[in-house]
């Protein structure tokens, strides 16, 4: 199999990135946009066609898992934290 | 020279800055809630990551089917479902195994570190009980070590507790010279759960191994957290937990040698799951989770590593730049980063607590913090009485964000000065008058 073109790979950055932004928690929102990014940046220069597909394959798989987390958290809310009131920094 | 009689004057100094902590704060949250109905329904920011941590999603994504649909007996060989819980089982055995270099057959799954802990101590001493009589443990243990060794001496065990220097480690040679030739076991944690800092277990276990005597390690503040490995660090048994690891509460595992042997007497009886050393249907769900988190902390744990201590910087750092007299607890090179103990001068550390309401943190152990009492293991370090009651601990994890740590700095700086221009501690330090010249009357 071919590896993944770069429009393939954004894709999958952008919508890891928009389902992490839906989490609930704003601990598990500000990790997985943060991590997500640390994780692209760090493997941007893989050039290793079998390394590509791997990471592309894991990074569906945590797509997958995101989308039932995220479901998941939105079952069960809670109150916001006190930093995410901006009037009350 | 000024004489004050001692206890009232504390007593009446503590009071007053506890009530005046609790009624001032009030009046900063009605001020800023007003018109807002739902404003005390925010919930406080958690930096107590010591007591325990958030679920990491990824854990609990690896739980869910074995809470849902897979809910065999991994103890049952006659049907499917035992099988697949058992499979899911031993794969999480195997995850743990490799987060410290230990082969799956020594990995124990027991319900936490504290039963980890009884299991060690306790085990171990019993097995050899017939030829070995003494048990070295120090200070600075958790209280579930501290407290197995007070059983211990119940049933006739000595037990040394080796003292800790100033900056929170056990001197070797002190450990060489409690080592009597009726030892059984050396039980020194490897991150200490108040104070961060990290003992040379390495060098331990070699001083253990070379005599002769099993060496256990409480290390449920470091494993995912520094890299570990019982081989080279000649570790014979160590405790580990799942919910200091952004796995589930309720599980943890005990490391226990295989080469050369180490023995335990079991502490449950029963149907003799766990190689018979750990009674109990083992929690699939659990240990799964555990599993996983072992997994995700053995991947993450340089990305953790690097983001936790640059956060730990920025809050020690901008701390000590608007606060004077703050004091970090422990040795300032060897240790966890994330966890960070404070000690502010001249501020009760209780009433400190209580104004930051919008922060969960501590002054210590979580299994302490309902008692006024000052930590034991500050008192082991040698903190003066007044600044082991200022002390906070700062626990700093995967999920903490700048944003956090920034409002923490903040409201932290607030309130000591606040408390401090209350405090006529702070006002007679700023008249030049020296505390420790003051003598206290006794009563």
């Amino acid at each position: 199999m071919a590896a993944a073109t770069r429009a393939e790979v954004l894709r999958l950055y952008r919508a890891l990135l928009k389902e992490s932004g839906k989490f609930a928690s704003y601990g598990y929102r500000s990790y997985a946009l943060r991590r997500i990014r640390d994780a692209f940046r760090e493997n941007k220069n893989v050039k290793d066609s079998a390394q590509i597909e791997t990471l592309m394959n894991n990074a569906k798989t945590n797509l997958e898992m995101i989308r039932r987390q995220v479901t998941i958290g939105q079952l069960y809310t809670t109150q916001k934290l006190v930093i995410e009131c901006p009037e009350k920094l | 020279m000024m004489w004050v009689p001692r206890s009232v004057a504390l007593r009446a100094l503590r009071g007053l800055v506890v009530f005046q902590g609790r009624r001032l704060s009030g009046v900063v949250t009605q001020q800023q809630g007003k018109g807002d109905s739902d404003e005390s329904a925010l919930r406080p920011l958690y930096l107590d990551v010591q007591a325990t941590t958030p679920l990491d999603p990824r854990v609990l994504d690896s739980m869910l089917p074995y809470l849902v649909h897979y809910y065999g007996n991994p103890h049952s060989r006659t049907h499917a479902y035992g099988w697949e819980s058992e499979s899911a089982m031993e794969k999480a055995r195997q995850q743990v195994a490799s987060i410290i270099g230990a082969d799956p057959r020594e990995i124990i799954f027991t319900s936490g570190a504290t039963e980890s802990n009884n299991i060690a101590v306790k085990g171990v001493a019993r097995f050899y009980k017939s030829r070995k009589k003494h048990i070295i443990t120090t200070q600075t243990e958790h209280k579930c070590v501290l407290d197995s060794c007070r059983a211990l001496e119940a049933e006739g065990f000595h037990v040394t507790y080796l003292p800790v220097k100033k900056n929170g480690i056990i001197d070797l040679k002190d450990l060489e010279n409690a080592i009597q030739p009726d030892t059984s076991l050396v039980s020194v944690m490897t991150v200490n759960n108040e104070i961060g800092v990290k003992q040379p277990v390495s060098d331990i276990g070699h001083i253990c191994s070379s005599r002769k005597i099993f060496f256990h390690t409480d290390a449920a503040q470091a494993v995912g957290k520094i890299p570990l490995n019982v081989n080279d660090m000649k570790i014979d048994l160590m405790s580990i937990s799942g919910h200091k690891i952004y796995g589930p509460k309720g599980v943890g595992a005990i490391y226990i040698r295989r080469r050369p042997r180490v023995r335990v007497e079991p502490l449950q009886s029963g149907g003799g799951q766990e190689r018979g050393l750990r009674s109990g249907t083992v929690p699939t769900p659990l240990v799964v989770g555990f599993g996983a988190a072992c997994e995700l902390a053995q991947q993450e744990i340089e990305y953790d590593h690097k983001r936790i201590s640059l956060l730990a910087e920025r809050l020690v750092t901008k701390i000590m730049r608007e606060i004077p007299d703050v004091v970090m607890n422990g040795d300032p090179v060897d240790r966890y980063p994330g966890c960070i103990n404070l000690s502010f001068a001249y501020v009760e550390g209780e009433s400190l607590l209580m104004a930051l309401k919008e922060v969960a943190l501590s002054s210590g152990s979580a299994c302490t913090s309902a008692s006024l009492e000052p930590s034991y293991v500050l008192r082991a370090i040698g903190t003066d009485e007044d600044l082991a009651h200022s002390s906070i601990r700062f626990g700093i994890g995967r999920f903490t964000t700048e944003d956090e740590v920034d409002y923490t700095v903040k409201k932290c700086i607030q309130h000591v000065k606040r408390l401090r221009e209350m405090s006529p501690l702070w006002e007679m330090v700023q008249d030049g008058i020296d505390l420790k010249s003051i003598k206290w009357t006794q009563h």
